[in-house]
């Protein structure tokens, strides 16, 4: 392949890939991402090559391991294109039957679909299934259909195509203004209208002319996974977002801060820009444009705080990744102090979408102030875990209920926290909360990168709030003293009342420190530290009170607070509990009800998980 | 076989002795021997010309590295959110119970090293627990014990 020099050798290479492909030849996609991949999909997918193989159906049917498809509760996952058959929890065994049955004669098997717990309807197609039926999934989309190591995937579905109308038909300034027009704001966590950043690092001066083009992958609010799964799934999308980027900032120099946790999307973010380098996509004189641009991968070292600008910026220099005041703002001094615009994953992926659409069309889609689409990983006590694409404004309600299923084992909702570890807890009274930044932010939480926990009757609220702020102190990098100290002082007062320890004025010197913490933090990491507390006070008080007044743990969970006890009725005697217990505390005749000795008990938990007969009772 | 200078002077050309990509150096340091030798160290910041303070410092900052050997079999359990709020700590007990170690220490007999994880991302299995790049999900408390028994048995 020779590098393509102009925008109608782009336009030629992408007809023949698409009148080279028949759009009703069957085609198996198999969820590769690292969900499902957890659940061995990979041997599926081989299995899959094997029976096509042996059966001789290469020409009849093509299979494609695709990245994350979303619906990671249910994996492995597959669908069967152009049909769009749904089969969810697929294992080896089923593999020759899928082939014989549906591949060949269009038969679907039952037993595969996805049956909704609660109409017990059958799902047979993916538009069908509740959790994909709620979604508007227009930077996700792709994911399922486009095999992320192949550049002709991408060149298919119409990739590629935002890049030529940027470099030969728009001036950079014109760029940003369909940008600002757009209304797109970062999607890492501050929420700060990309234009806005772009427009100052254009203008920043450089004696050089050097700027960079930084894309932020070092996703690192636990229980957010969607911009790995962008990078693994589409990586595409994100380069031709970064080098659109790029040109209107006039920038010739790009950096990818990757996770080092995210093994495969570090694979496949190097296999998709060796390929845009090949096609003469990335590199000197950009489709014959005369604009250059290249972009390298750095992988990050495990550190929360260099989600955080400065930190990225002083992590990607060799350095140690401490934050630096802003009071100068990377736009104009960043990397080797030099204009730096920094945006995350998935920002980079929505600018072809505006580009091609145009920014009439995105800023149609979402609230005043938030436009577009959020994609959010919804987990926790939740049915249908996995990733959730939806326009911005639509109620948690929706997300929890109708797209996510609801709770499993018909327990009570109690809470849903956003923001990771900067963000807060949103209690069941604002469920008909429209989610936006600007919304979020008055609940005391915010969007963050999109984590959403949801949470519920069984989870102790002071334990999530401790869990932030241990997460935080471990996370702080210790430059300055607020945040150094005071979250330690804030853990060890999270820690007493946990251990039945707390007094009456905790709640009041929670809240002291956190507003100080707030105020007086150097970066961002500190000054949201606090926020996990302070919104689990606001709206979650009571538990805070009854840990420190009654010694209890409503929800069962602060080892200290809870006693393990055997119900008398549901005990049958079996002695599996007192088999398992490591303390030998459990102790009662063969057939005869069991009892555990409180002062020899240690809380595992043990007793309770090998009880079939659910008689461990915790109080 | 090479000589622990020639390798890390290999990894040190792959990226043109360049100081900026000490991070990356040193994650391929330790790809090559599981943890970060206090040798290599000296080497690194010999060769790229910087005060082996920075490369201590970078190599203690990030928890990507190890500075101790790390044993035989890998465990690590995801302590994310959504772990957490699904009993991921219970889990850890029970680990750091079987394993007789805490999360960063090596058995003395070198055959395991406990680590925690912030997140692994693949929230719907969770809790997690990882033994040698292979993924338990749902785990609970109760099933630790079979699972590193496997493993005891093995060797």
């Amino acid at each position: 392949m020779r590098k393509l020099r102009s925008a109608v050798e782009l336009k030629q290479l992408r007809d023949g890939i698409v009148s080279g492909r028949d759009p009703n030849k069957l085609c198996i996609s198999i969820c590769g991402g690292t969900g499902c991949r957890a659940y061995r999909s990979e041997n599926v997918a081989s299995a899959f090559s094997k029976e096509i193989k042996r059966q001789g159906l290469t020409n009849k049917v093509y299979l494609k391991v695709t990245g994350c498809h979303g619906f990671c509760e249910r994996g492995p996952l597959m669908v069967l294109y152009p049909q769009k058959i749904f089969y969810q929890r697929i294992t080896l065994g089923d593999v020759p039957e899928i082939i014989a049955e549906t591949v060949m004669k269009g038969n679907i098997i039952d037993r595969l679909l996805y049956v909704d717990p609660i109409t017990e309807d059958k799902a047979r197609f993916e538009d069908e299934v509740p959790f994909y039926r709620g979604q508007q999934r227009l930077v996700f989309g792709n994911n399922g259909i486009i095999d992320p190591t192949n550049i002709e995937d991408y060149f298919a579905v119409g990739g590629y195509s935002a890049l030529p109308r940027v470099l030969f038909k728009m001036q950079p300034e014109g760029v940003i203004e369909e940008v600002r027009k757009s209304g797109l704001r970062g999607r890492g966590g501050g929420g700060f209208p990309a234009a806005r950043k772009w427009q100052s690092c254009r203008n920043a001066p450089s004696s050089n002319g050097i700027r960079y083009v930084i894309c932020n992958a070092d996703e690192g609010d636990p229980g957010a996974y969607m911009d790995r799964s962008l990078l693994e799934g589409n990586p595409h999308s994100v380069i031709e977002g970064m080098i659109i980027g790029a040109y209107a900032i006039g920038s010739h120099d790009g950096y990818v801060y990757v996770r080092h946790e995210y093994p495969l999307a570090v694979t496949n973010l190097s296999i998709a820009l060796g390929q845009a380098k090949k096609y003469g996509l990335l590199g000197e004189n950009i489709l014959g444009s005369g604009f250059d641009f290249d972009i390298k991968i750095s992988r990050g070292g495990g550190a929360f705080i260099c989600g955080e600008s400065t930190a990225l910026m002083a992590s990607l220099e060799g350095k140690i990744g401490e934050p630096r005041p802003k009071h100068i703002h990377t736009a104009i001094s960043g990397l080797n102090g030099k204009p730096s615009n920094l945006n995350n994953v998935e920002t980079w992926a929505n600018v072809p979408l505006i580009i091609n659409r145009g920014a009439g069309w995105y800023s149609k889609i979402g609230t005043e102030g938030s436009k577009g689409t959020k994609i959010f990983s919804l987990v926790g006590k939740i049915n249908n875990t996995g990733l959730v694409e939806v326009p911005m404004g639509i109620t948690l309600r929706k997300i929890v209920y109708d797209i996510g299923g609801g709770i499993p084992k018909g327990r009570r909702f109690k809470a849903v926290q956003t923001g990771g570890p900067s963000g807060g807890c949103i209690p069941e009274s604002l469920l008909d909360l429209p989610v936006d930044f600007d919304r979020l932010t008055e609940a005391g939480s915010m969007m963050g990168s999109g984590g959403m926990i949801v949470m519920d009757e069984d989870t102790c609220m002071v334990d999530v709030a401790r869990y932030f702020i241990k997460f935080l102190t471990e996370e702080s990098c210790g430059k300055c003293t607020p945040c150094r100290l005071g979250l330690d002082r804030m853990l060890d007062i999270l820690t007493d009342i946990t251990e039945g320890k707390g007094k009456e004025d905790d709640i009041g010197l929670l809240e002291e420190l956190g507003s100080l913490i707030k105020e007086a933090s150097l970066c961002a990491l500190g000054g949201t530290a606090p926020n996990p507390v302070l919104s689990t006070l606001r709206y979650f008080r009571d538990e805070y009170e009854t840990h420190i007044k009654e010694k209890k743990c409503p929800a069962g969970v602060c080892k200290a607070l809870i006693t393990f006890t055997i119900d008398g009725v549901k005990c049958t005697g079996c002695g599996v509990c007192a088999r398992e217990c490591p303390q030998t505390a459990i102790s009662g005749e063969k057939k005869k009800l069991h009892k555990i000795a409180q002062e020899k008990c240690i809380k595992c938990g043990l007793c309770r998980d090998n009880c079939k007969f659910e008689a461990v009772i915790v109080s | 076989m090479k000589s622990d200078r020639e390798k890390v002077v290999t990894i040190l050309n792959k990226y043109a002795r360049n100081r900026d990509s000490l991070i990356s150096i040193l994650q391929d340091v330790q790809s090559e021997y599981h943890y970060l030798p206090e040798d290599t160290l000296r080497v690194v910041a010999r060769q790229l010309d910087v005060p082996l303070i920075q490369v201590y410092g970078v190599a203690t900052f990030f928890k990507a590295f190890s500075l101790k050997p790390r044993g035989e079999h890998m465990v690590t359990v995801c302590q994310g959110t959504a772990c957490h709020v699904r009993r991921a700590p219970a889990v850890l007990d029970e680990v750091k119970r079987q394993l007789g170690i805490e999360p960063g220490e090596t058995a003395d007999d070198m055959r395991f090293t406990l680590e925690t994880v912030n997140c692994l991302g693949a929230c719907a299995l969770g809790p997690i627990v990882v033994v040698d790049g292979t993924y338990y999900g749902q785990m609970a408390p109760g099933k630790v014990k079979k699972i590193l028994k496997q493993l005891k048995k093995g060797q």
